[in-house]
């Protein structure tokens, strides 16, 4: 049962985004006023943002559990979390930057949205590189990094809500044209949709990893191994 | 001993130990001495200090300061082994935290002390009305800092490349901080001060420190173990 989700995910992972696809390049009108196609970038870097946020805390949470608990279950799966932050987080400022070239005429503004994501990013970032860097005792540090990082995201967004604003404001969703409207939520359904799927899958390799080390030290121990 | 006690001797001692040989507050005061007058010179224009550059330059100083500082007193007790023994005594191990990050306070808080005068002489700087508001900017500023550093450099211990992983982490989450404690000061400073913004300045940081030292006192005794 529990091998059969991750195929049956994929599928609608993809028929999901084919639709979104489908929705946002063919069907969803072209932004007249100033952006044109540019305007179709925000079907993919809205949810992409939305799942970096959603990172942090399905890294956070599971770390705090982890540092309590010892379980290295919990541990698995704030490390995949964290590498999804990464790569969504890379996706949004990417995509962020070109927006703002096409929409503000320049790459990049200190703007709140773009700075929050950034600062978010880069906690990320140190968490990966702890974890790659860290040798033994890595995943504890991370762990505590990754509860750090909960409490820090907050404060990340009001200090840069309070500093200066030029974003296009949260609410613009719901102004969204009848077909755009559609197009932007097959597109945000399909990226929570790719965002378990991935994790999932990724938690499953870490274990597979841990137990296949496991083995392999107990074979040691136990002389069967050549070391 | 009653908790207070231990932190006050924990505290005490890794002052006592600097005090004698004074190692670390020399490097970080000349460190960050340096690196003002070094990030000074990227920013004048008519053979002054463009303004707006100040908060930046003093709290970048504070902050490159304050890494070497955390990352040689853990050293210390990496060097001695002494970290061991402090965690294998009966002291709880909130006490040696709080007493650790107590004592790095005190030690960064003398480097600010230092570069505050240099930087309001070299700048030029009026700071008669708003010397107060700046001192509780500092303050908070560096009790942050030194929490945050603390908890993570202590962590550091046994890890690989430690130097390296040490700004890799602090920095990122110390920026909220970095913010508001450079936006403060610029309203601080400004030629026209702003007081009610350096004060949203003072009170964000109030809440900063208050929310990083009560996850450090839930992490720390987690994630330093043996």
């Amino acid at each position: 049962m529990k091998r059969a989700i991750v195929p049956v995910l994929a599928v609608v992972v993809a028929a999901l985004l084919a639709l979104a696809v489908r929705q946002v390049f063919f069907v969803a009108p072209i932004e007249a006023t100033q952006l044109y196609w540019n305007q179709k970038i925000f079907y993919f870097h809205v949810p992409c943002a939305f799942m970096l946020f959603a990172a942090v805390y399905v890294c956070g949470v599971p770390a705090a559990i982890y540092l309590k608990t010892r379980d290295p279950r919990y541990d698995d799966v704030a490390a995949a979390a964290a590498e999804l932050a990464v790569v969504f987080g890379a996706i949004v400022l990417g995509t962020g930057m070109i927006w703002g070239k096409a929409a503000w005429g320049v790459w990049w503004q200190w703007e709140m949205r773009l700075t929050t994501s950034l600062l978010l990013w880069l906690i990320m970032v140190g968490y990966v590189l702890v974890r790659r860097f860290g040798g033994a005792g890595a995943e504890r540090l991370s762990a505590g990094l990754a509860v750090f990082a909960m409490v820090d995201v907050p404060l990340v967004y009001f200090s840069v809500k309070f500093w200066n604003f030029l974003h296009p404001p949260a609410k613009v969703v719901s102004t969204l044209d009848g077909s755009m409207k559609l197009a932007f939520r097959l597109s945000a359904l399909s990226f929570i949709g790719l965002f378990i799927l991935v994790l999932v899958t990724r938690v499953a390799q870490l274990r597979a990893t841990r137990a296949l080390r496991d083995a392999r030290e107990r074979g040691l121990d136990a002389g069967i191994l050549e070391p | 001993m009653s908790f207070f006690r231990l932190v006050a001797a924990v505290a005490g001692k890794d002052l006592r130990v600097e005090l004698r040989s004074r190692e670390i507050l020399y490097t970080m005061a000349f460190f960050a001495v340096t690196v003002v007058v070094v990030f000074s010179f990227a920013f004048v224009r008519d053979r002054k200090v463009i303004a707006e550059a100040v908060p930046g330059i003093v709290w970048g100083a504070l902050a490159f300061a304050a890494t070497l500082g955390l990352g040689r007193a853990f050293d210390r007790e990496r060097e001695g082994d002494t970290m061991r023994a402090l965690l294998l005594s009966p002291a709880p191990r909130l006490a040696i935290f709080l007493g650790k990050a107590i004592a790095m306070v005190v030690v960064i808080g003398l480097v600010a002390v230092v570069i505050a005068p240099v930087s309001v002489v070299l700048y030029d700087l009026d700071v008669s009305t708003s010397g107060g508001s700046l001192a509780l900017l500092l303050a908070l500023g560096v009790i942050g800092m030194a929490v945050v550093g603390t908890v993570f450099s202590a962590m550091l211990l046994r890890v690989r490349s430690r130097d390296v992983l040490l700004p890799v982490i602090l920095y990122p989450l110390l920026l909220p901080l970095f913010l508001a404690a450079t936006r403060g000061t610029a309203a601080l400073i400004a030629p026209e001060p702003v007081p009610g913004e350096a004060w949203f300045w003072i009170q964000f940081l109030v809440i900063y420190d208050a929310l990083f030292i009560v996850t450090s006192l839930w992490t720390f005794e987690a994630l330093v173990i043996e």
